[in-house]
């Protein structure tokens, strides 16, 4: 363990680092909440006003797929947590073995996303000129009212995915990292946060997924 | 040295190793993580864009002179307010006082070596650039003309103008001004030297935690906003235009959100400075401290619960409105506590009248005006009739030029001979403090009069009984501009041949003044212990920690 | 006062009297805490001066008492403000039941302008002296605000939706009328002037000119040209409801939940019917969305409104719903 490199100049101590740094990544979540607060204030506003648009137009989303995306993202939110614990003991292999296991569920998720959004692009649920409410059986004003909702959804989990696709480069480093054997019983602070923003990453979708595809 | 602590030493010297010279070179400065470095590259990089945001105000208020728009074409002027607006407002007030002074004093005033973030500081400063470079590109590439406030569906559908570089740079700065918040409220809450508790820590610490709280809190909200517009005016998403079943007036809602509190963002941390600056001249202990403290929190939180009153004419219903009135007035209590707190500080003090100071009686007088003018925004009826025209555009110019601005150079002067280890020239700068107090008066006040006329905002064309005031305000403008030029010429001037700063010039209280000027690279050669209240002017200033 | 360098703009509608009593009341109270904390501070500063380099003044905590005066008494200050500011802005949201209407649609960079008569202006308002003016405000495009200084009376005028002011003026002259939102290129240009006339004068003008279509009558051809009478007159059977008596009133909608049918309501069941379905009613109307400009619409709705029956037939609606 390389310990004594892990501490910057300007603490004090390991804790002191530790501290400031889960801290930092608190107050960091702090603003995300806000950043999506944004997000589902403006569903909220929307899905009161056009009730009826808002779940007629829920109705094409595909269920079955966001409950197996929403297994997935649980699993690979267990496997980041395994991966935290092996690094607290310091478990060399058992840490790359877990946060690779975490990116390829995360990949995973992504990969059926991206099934979904062909699927809205086949059938012209894309938000723009092309944008059609033919397959929801909608036209004029309630047409553009379902185009709101898909402008929402595509807002949402695009910015969603947006925060995974962020996690893929961290986890890889830190397996890099971990590899070297940087992380260990005295510190492992890099790994814990990692965890902590994925985890967010997880709990938006748990939020997204009845938001979106549930509530009808 | 001698025990007994004598308040100067005689002959000030320059500390052999300090910040500026512990390393050279270009790179140096590209790649420093030392938050004083990073203040001073923000510093220069706000000063331009204040000087440029200016440029924009005078051909402002020379088109101004005369009520037919003869100078520049409606298009143009329309684009020279929005761009003074986007400049002065995300990359100006928001940073000038957090990021220049707060960046370099902050872990100054803890006894810590440097902000805990210190990669993410130095990120935060690439970011700001960022956001200029595109903010600037938009300006020179077709300009922007929908007003600071982006209101929907014009800056969605109807703007032919470079919404999106604009945009993409303002959602890059609002990342920097939530980096600073971050690494601001990390490092007041860990990284407090042993025996600094919390009621014994500067109020000007107080100030930009409340601050950093709004940019954690508010600025996220704002840029998702913007990435809202931006998806509707690219992609053509339905948000906010009445013809895709959008709402405009959520836009508004949303962007005030963020855009009111943002107003606190740059009052809070003027009013930290004014804390620090009162307290040193009139060598009391301030006031009050525990409600100049918890008025500052007051403020942040308080600040979140009233944006809808800039849309009291924008058809919210009766009922909000009145909410929204109510919980605008009681925002106004605290500041109000904090002027009488100052003017109190002063009672049986020992008060001087060195520069700092005098920016500091403008501010209180100049605070105290924009604030009370507050009171009839946000009364409900009045308001109806000054929304929108040039009353508002007086209020807001008294609080963020009269008050931020004066503050921001207030503090400048006060913290220069730390920062660059040289004294600036007294009687020039007490010259420039007064034609500044003068030049905004003869611009602003005027501006009150035509607003209660009924003169609209962002107008380039008016009526003729206008015109007389508006070239009051334009020749108040003038004495202004060379106001701020004089500070420019005599700091550049102090770098090199102003006289060499002892540790403490003033003397002041703080840990800040008690490291060398300037100082070490690691602020402090041991890490300093506590054990004093805050402001304690009733003993002679304490030596400075090995140096 | 001189007319070139006027400080105060001239009070014209009878909410300005009571906009500007606020005003000086406010003013009052900042010139007393300006001068008040600028006479301290002067003070202060000269009878505390620095009389010597080493001077240590004694040291002041602070006071709970002061503390507490300069919270309450401000706050109490503010409540008054509050409150005296509620009751002016209820003021200018009531508009008397006896006024004109007047349409107002607002359009880069021009005010479109229809009385009940059916006289159009652009950039231009007639109304008479002493009698309340209603403006129901919308826009085509951006948002727009119509904004008369003499009146102290401001409104937005929102695209999609329909928003309401009034006034009354008080004395026969010309106002400027701005556009007080911004709203691109001409903004400082979409201005014009309010001609405020004695009644009898206001008479001739209204007769003066061609014989124009009043908005009640324009109404009345599209809602035929437009085929509302196959399915909302009395002989149409029951597909939608019939309309005659049913603006202002209370309509039930399916789910039970009220609303008032009031012009927005009225707009939106054009724009989009389904949106809110009368209790016992089909959602089969079609939407008229972008088939009817801003100016028909308010057409329609004035005809709606004109439709005066002696009994709501609108389902659910209790006696005497009248707002």
């Amino acid at each position: 363990m390389s310990n004594a490199s892990a501490l910057q100049h300007h603490f004090e101590s390991l804790e002191q680092q530790k501290e400031s740094s889960t801290l930092g990544m608190w107050v960091f979540i702090a603003q995300e909440v806000l950043f999506f607060g944004g997000l589902f204030a403006t569903y909220t506003v929307y899905r009161v006003k056009y009730p009826e648009v808002f779940a007629a137009a829920s109705h094409h989303l595909n269920v079955t797929l966001g409950a197996a995306n929403t297994a997935v993202l649980i699993s690979s939110s267990l496997t980041m947590a395994l991966a935290v614990h092996a690094a607290a003991l310091g478990r060399r292999k058992q840490i790359v073995a877990w946060l690779l296991l975490t990116v390829l569920l995360g990949a995973a998720f992504l990969g059926v996303k991206v099934v979904e959004y062909q699927d809205k692009f086949e059938h012209h649920l894309v938000p723009g000129p092309s944008f059609s409410g033919h397959v929801l059986h909608l036209e004029g004003e309630e047409e553009k009212q379902a185009q709101i909702y898909y402008s929402l959804y595509f807002a949402m989990t695009g910015l969603h995915a947006l925060h995974m696709i962020i996690g893929f480069p961290i986890l890889l480093g830190l397996a890099v990292f971990a590899w070297k054997g940087r992380y260990g019983p005295e510190w492992s602070t890099p790994v814990e946060l990692t965890g902590l923003y994925w985890h967010f990453v997880d709990i938006v979708w748990i939020f997204l997924f009845p938001f979106l595809y549930l509530i009808h | 040295m001698s025990a007994a602590a004598a308040p100067l030493v005689p002959a000030p010297e320059f500390p052999k190793r300090h910040y500026l010279n512990a390393d050279y070179g270009i790179w140096s400065w590209l790649f420093t993580r030392d938050h004083k470095r990073i203040a001073l590259l923000y510093l220069a990089s706000v000063t331009v864009m204040f000087f440029l945001g200016g440029a924009y105000a005078v051909l402002i208020r020379l088109e101004l002179v005369t009520p037919p728009g003869d100078l520049v074409s409606s298009e143009t002027y329309n684009k020279l307010f929005t761009a003074h607006g986007v400049i002065m407002v995300f990359f100006f007030l928001i940073p000038a006082i957090p990021a220049v002074l707060g960046n370099f004093l902050i872990p100054l005033m803890l006894g810590a070596k440097d902000l805990a973030f210190p990669r993410i500081n130095l990120l935060s400063w690439y970011l700001y650039m960022i956001g200029a470079f595109f903010a600037l590109f938009a300006l020179v590439h077709g300009g922007l003309d929908t007003g600071w406030t982006f209101y929907t569906p014009y800056s969605t559908v109807f703007s032919n103008s470079a919404v999106i570089p604009a945009a993409l740079g303002i959602f890059v700065a609002g990342f920097s001004s939530i980096l600073t918040g971050l690494n601001f409220i990390v490092t007041i809450h860990k990284m407090r030297a042993p025996g600094l508790t919390w009621f014994r820590l500067p109020l000007f610490v107080w100030a930009h935690y409340a601050t950093s709280l709004i940019q954690i809190l508010g600025t996220p909200v704002v840029a998702v906003t913007i990435l809202l517009v931006a998806f509707e005016r690219v992609f053509h998403f339905g948000f906010f235009d009445p013809n895709r079943g959008g709402d405009p007036v959520l836009f508004q809602h949303l962007f005030w959100f963020y855009s009111h509190p943002a107003v606190y963002i740059m009052i809070l941390p003027a009013m930290g400075v004014m804390s620090e600056l009162v307290t040193c001249f009139s060598r009391k202990r301030i006031f009050g401290y525990p409600f100049i403290a918890m008025s500052s929190l007051a403020i942040a939180v308080l600040g979140f619960l009233v944006w809808a009153h800039h849309m009291f004419v924008a058809g919210i219903s009766v009922y909000s409105a009145m909410i929204f009135s109510a919980l605008s007035f009681l925002v106004a209590i605290p500041s109000a506590i904090k002027v009488f707190n100052w003017t109190a500080t002063l009672y049986r003090g020992s008060i001087s009248y060195q520069t700092p100071m005098l920016y500091a009686f403008g501010f209180i007088g100049l605070f105290t005006i924009g604030g009370l003018t507050g009171l009839f925004l946000a009364a409900l009826g009045l308001d109806i009739h000054v929304t929108d025209t040039y009353f508002v555009v007086a209020h807001f110019h008294y609080i963020m030029v009269g008050s931020t601005v004066m503050a921001y150079l207030g503090g400048l002067h006060f913290w220069w001979p730390k920062i660059t280890g040289r004294l600036y020239p007294e009687w020039w700068a007490r010259v420039s403090a007064f034609v500044i107090f003068i030049g905004f008066n003869l611009t602003f006040f005027p501006q009150f009069i035509l607003g209660y006329l009924g003169m609209p905002r962002r107008y380039h064309y008016y009526p003729e009984e206008f015109q007389v005031l508006n070239v009051m305000s334009s020749a108040g403008a003038s004495i202004l501009g060379v106001g701020y030029l004089i500070p420019m010429v005599y700091f550049a001037w102090s770098m090199r041949y102003g006289k060499i700063a002892p540790a403490n010039p003033w003397p002041a209280t703080g840990l800040e003044w008690r490291t060398s000027s300037p100082p070490p690279p690691d602020n402090f050669r041991e890490t300093p212990v506590v054990d004093e209240e805050a402001y304690d002017y009733t003993v002679p200033p304490k030596e400075p920690f090995l140096v | 006062m001189f007319s070139g360098f006027p400080l105060f703009p001239e009070q014209a509608s009878s909410l300005a009297p009571g906009v500007d009593g606020l005003y000086f009341f406010l003013l009052a109270i900042t010139a007393f805490f300006s001068v008040g904390i600028a006479a301290a501070l002067a003070l202060f500063a000269m009878r505390y001066r620095r009389r010597h380099a080493d001077e240590r003044p004694g040291e002041i905590e602070g006071s709970l008492a002061l503390e507490l005066t300069w919270t309450l008494i401000p706050f109490a200050i503010c409540m008054v403000v509050f409150v005296w500011g509620a009751v002016v802005f209820f003021a200018q949201n009531r508009p008397p039941d006896d006024s004109i209407d007047i349409n107002v649609v607002g359009k880069r960079w021009m005010w479109k302008l229809q009385h009940m008569t059916g006289q159009r202006e652009i950039n231009e308002l007639h109304v008479p002296v002493g009698r309340p003016v209603k403006l129901n405000l919308t826009s085509e495009d951006v948002i727009h605000s119509f904004f008369v200084p003499a009146f102290r009376m401001k409104k937005d005028a929102v695209p999609g939706r329909y928003s309401v002011a009034w006034f009354r003026a008080t004395k026969p002259g010309k106002y400027h009328l701005f556009c007080a939102e911004y709203c691109g290129t001409e903004h400082s240009r979409m201005i014009g002037q309010i001609v405020v006339m004695e009644p009898a004068e206001y008479q001739t003008w209204l007769q003066g000119g061609p014989a124009p279509v009043s908005p009640v009558a324009a109404g009345e051809k599209f809602f035929t040209e437009l085929n509302c009478v196959t399915c909302h007159r009395g002989d149409s059977g029951t597909r939608g409801p019939i309309l005659d008596g049913v603006a202002g009133r209370r309509v039930r909608l399916q789910g039970g939940q009220v609303v008032i049918a009031d012009e927005s309501y009225l707009r939106e069941s054009i724009v989009n019917p389904s949106a809110k379905i009368v209790e016992g009613y089909q959602p089969i109307m079609p939407t008229y969305q972008g088939q009817v400009t801003e100016d028909t619409l308010l057409q329609l709705i004035a005809y709606i409104q004109s439709l005066k029956g002696p009994q709501a037939i609108a389902a659910g609606s209790p006696a005497g719903g009248q707002r």
